[in-house]
């Protein structure tokens, strides 16, 4: 009877495909259709602006984005912003998470604080960040800095892509926090105090014990937090809209630009294609690297 | 059975109200900026409706560049979404040219299009045909904090200089606690910095393109002027200047932290306003300064409400901005909100109203600089455009945004003028050779 085999490939006659078929399709339409529209565009001259320029453009588009110094630009900026915030989450979550692992009075209040600027929509923490921390007159920055006799630093102008980092630091350090900090919550207890018997200080049972136990979550929070910060928009739209200059505008910000400053839908979708490879090259390094740790 | 009895009567009701909905209800949405005037317009929705029974509005009202893509992109895919926009001298020639706005011949007699004026008229017409009515109209000219200047012993002459508002934002930077020499716009984008340096870049005697198109922004003009501008607002600007469009400016203004401001005239009604500005009894009026040459040295700009070809309201909305843009209207906000609260600049009876001269001192210098402003004549050299602060070609948009970067980059100091106009300038020959302007 095909309705007894519960692990089998049909279920009350139907094969199991048929019974995945809606989904699947609907899946890869849902994927498909805007990527297949967005390769369709790149290779169209078709700007919102110029009704009378329609039709096929060849690699025009992608010629004139090439040989764009601003393409090259946003690249570069996109990496080190991914990079950057990836070191600064990463080491700062882990100390955070042995920090916060350790018994002390209002641990819970505290960690329920330290992880809730990831609660705080992008836009907004941008703005707290851009009018009332790193504002040249009115921040808690400039106060700060006055106290103390310095001069006041305006942020945006002078360390543009610095600030970017702090903001997108700062709201990506408790995600990082949160899930080492539950993968730190599996540590064997007793291998810990195995090696302090042992005679193992405080700096050699991080490094050879806590260590190597979160670095499965590591790769996890690496994996996903790419993912992300490839992505980043909302923090740049708000507080520099990708200037001075060039200094902050990422691939994401610079695509924008083109769509919908320039309305010229035939080379933003171009920049789609080319940030699309750019993340799909990031992605396999990043498969493989994760693949590797979970392996072990 | 409950549903069957009730049944009927919903249908009769549901049928009344298509009904109504057919003969009397129309509903027209009107997209709009934040500006005070139009918040202004916003509030006296129930006079409108009172008055138009079958009419209702629909408010979208956002923050200028949003607005922009917003509707650029509903009126270039034909969506219908809006039934009017509020858009400005840059965009009412070139859409109208596309067939995207519907030409507003036709104009009833008591809209009395003759009391426009020409200036604002001709901007916002194509081949004669207006397609969109002026809501407000402004030109740039210089505030000043005469306590300041009256403390320092400076007068102000008829038409001042760049070579002096240099030499007294020296004086007075820093002069009272938090007080800036000169505020300017510094946010880039094409209407924000980019409005104003223009400006600056006319009246040092360069323009944008040469007769064939070429761009000239690496012209000793352009240098000279944008590193005076550099020089002037990073020396005795306010902190945090490249973050500063019109609106950080005018709060800036208005809370007495800056000696002077060059920047539009529609903030002069709201700075003469006591109960928002801390500075209505010191403040003082100057003509936008000049360098080499007066012409281009002051902009013209105005807000116009047009209908784009896609509405399915036409008849509606055509009732709407005539009355927004009206004689009545400025009369209605005179008296609802106060004299120096009325959209100024489009009409010639607003400014022979004497209740408007006598509450807005400004308003003979307004009306002048609107009129001697000349989109037609904007620079020393000739050039092939329309505009004074800006460009009137599809392509400007882009191209005063990328530049407007550029320059915001000179201004913190993370690159130098030259290296930043050289930029702006392979930028501004790359938009264009790709538009067919200049060859390869």
């Amino acid at each position: 009877m095909n309705k007894t085999r519960a692990s089998g490939r049909t279920v009350g006659g139907l094969r199991t495909l048929t019974l995945q078929a809606p989904a699947v399709t609907l899946l890869l339409l849902w994927m498909i259709v805007p990527l297949g529209m967005t390769i369709w565009f790149s290779f169209q001259r078709y700007n919102l602006l110029m009704p009378d320029m329609t039709g096929f453009a060849g690699l025009e588009n992608y010629e004139y984005l090439l040989t764009d110094p601003a393409l090259w630009s946003a690249m570069g900026t996109t990496l080190l912003l991914v990079g950057w915030v990836l070191a600064i989450t990463v080491v700062g979550g882990t100390l955070l998470a042995v920090l916060f692992q350790q018994e002390f009075a209002g641990r819970g209040i505290a960690r329920v604080l330290a992880i809730s600027p990831f609660f705080v929509m992008p836009t907004v923490s941008a703005l707290v960040w851009k009018n009332m921390m790193m504002h040249p007159s009115n921040g808690v920055l400039a106060w700060l800095a006055e106290s103390l006799g310095l001069p006041a630093l305006d942020w945006f102008s002078s360390l543009p892509l610095t600030s970017i980092i702090i903001i997108v630091s700062w709201q990506w350090l408790p995600f990082a926090l949160l899930i080492l900090l539950t993968a730190m919550q599996s540590l064997d207890e007793d291998q810990v105090e195995a090696a302090r018997m042992d005679g193992a200080g405080p700096i050699a049972i991080f490094f050879f014990i806590t260590l190597p136990h979160l670095k499965r979550a590591i790769s996890v929070v690496i994996m996903i937090e790419m993912i992300f910060l490839l992505t980043i928009f909302a923090e740049i739209f708000v507080t520099t809209s990708g200037g001075p200059g060039l200094a902050t505008t990422n691939l994401a910000y610079l695509i924008y630009i083109r769509a919908l400053l320039d309305f010229d839908v035939g080379i933003a979708s171009a920049g789609g294609v080319i940030a699309i490879i750019l993340a799909n090259v990031v992605a396999i390094f990043l498969v493989r690297m994760v693949a590797k740790n979970l392996e072990d | 059975m409950r549903l069957a009895r009730h049944f009927p009567v919903t249908t009769l009701a549901v049928a009344i109200a298509v009904a109504g909905n057919a003969h009397a209800q129309t509903e027209i949405t009107v997209a709009t900026v934040n500006n005070n005037d139009m918040v202004i317009m916003q509030s006296l929705t129930s006079v409108f409706e009172a008055a138009h029974p079958d009419i209702t509005l629909n408010w979208v009202v956002l923050e200028e560049n949003v607005l922009r893509q917003r509707m650029t992109t509903d009126i270039a895919t034909s969506g219908g979404q809006f039934d009017v926009m509020t858009i400005g001298t840059y965009e009412v020639p070139i859409w109208a040219e596309r067939g995207w706005l519907e030409p507003l011949d036709g104009l009833p007699d008591d809209y009395v299009v003759d009391d426009l004026l020409a200036s604002v008229r001709d901007g916002l017409s194509l081949d004669g045909t207006l397609h969109a009515l002026p809501f407000y109209a402004e030109s740039s000219m210089m505030y000043y904090r005469r306590d300041l200047f009256e403390q320092a012993g400076i007068d102000m002459p008829e038409q001042p200089t760049w070579d002096q508002v240099r030499d007294w934002a020296e004086q007075l930077h820093g002069s009272e606690e938090g007080v800036a020499g000169i505020c300017l716009r510094g946010k880039p984008g094409w209407g924000e910095n980019m409005a104003f340096v223009s400006t600056l870049v006319n009246t040092f005697g360069g323009r944008w393109f040469d007769e064939q198109w070429k761009p000239e922004l690496n012209s000793d003009a352009w240098v000279s002027a944008v590193q005076f501008y550099v020089d002037l607002l990073g020396n005795y600007g306010p902190p945090g200047a490249s973050s500063n469009g019109f609106n950080e400016n005018l709060a800036l203004f208005s809370r007495g932290n800056c000696a002077m401001w060059v920047d539009a005239t529609s903030a002069a009604g709201k700075l003469y306003d006591e109960s928002e500005s801390d500075v209505a009894t010191n403040l003082g009026f100057a003509p936008a300064p000049v360098a080499e040459t007066p012409k281009g040295s002051h902009w013209l700009w105005s807000w116009a409400l047009a209908i784009p070809e896609s509405s399915e309201h036409k008849e509606a909305a055509r009732e709407f901005i005539t009355w927004a843009t009206s004689q009545e209207y400025i009369e209605l906000v005179g008296e609802t909100n106060g004299w120096t609260n009325v959209p100024p600049g489009t009409r010639e009876s607003t400014y022979a109203n004497e209740q408007y001269v006598d509450a807005a001192p400004f308003a003979d210098f307004v009306l002048d600089a609107i009129q001697k402003a000349d989109p037609t004549d904007s620079t020393l050299e000739p050039n092939p455009y329309i505009g004074v602060q800006f460009v009137g070609i599809p392509e400007f948009q882009s191209i005063g945004t990328q530049v407007g970067q550029s320059i915001a980059a000179a201004l913190t100091g993370s690159s130098t003028v030259t290296q930043a106009l050289e930029g702006a300038q392979r930028a501004t020959e790359r938009t264009m050779q790709r538009a067919g302007y200049i060859e390869r």
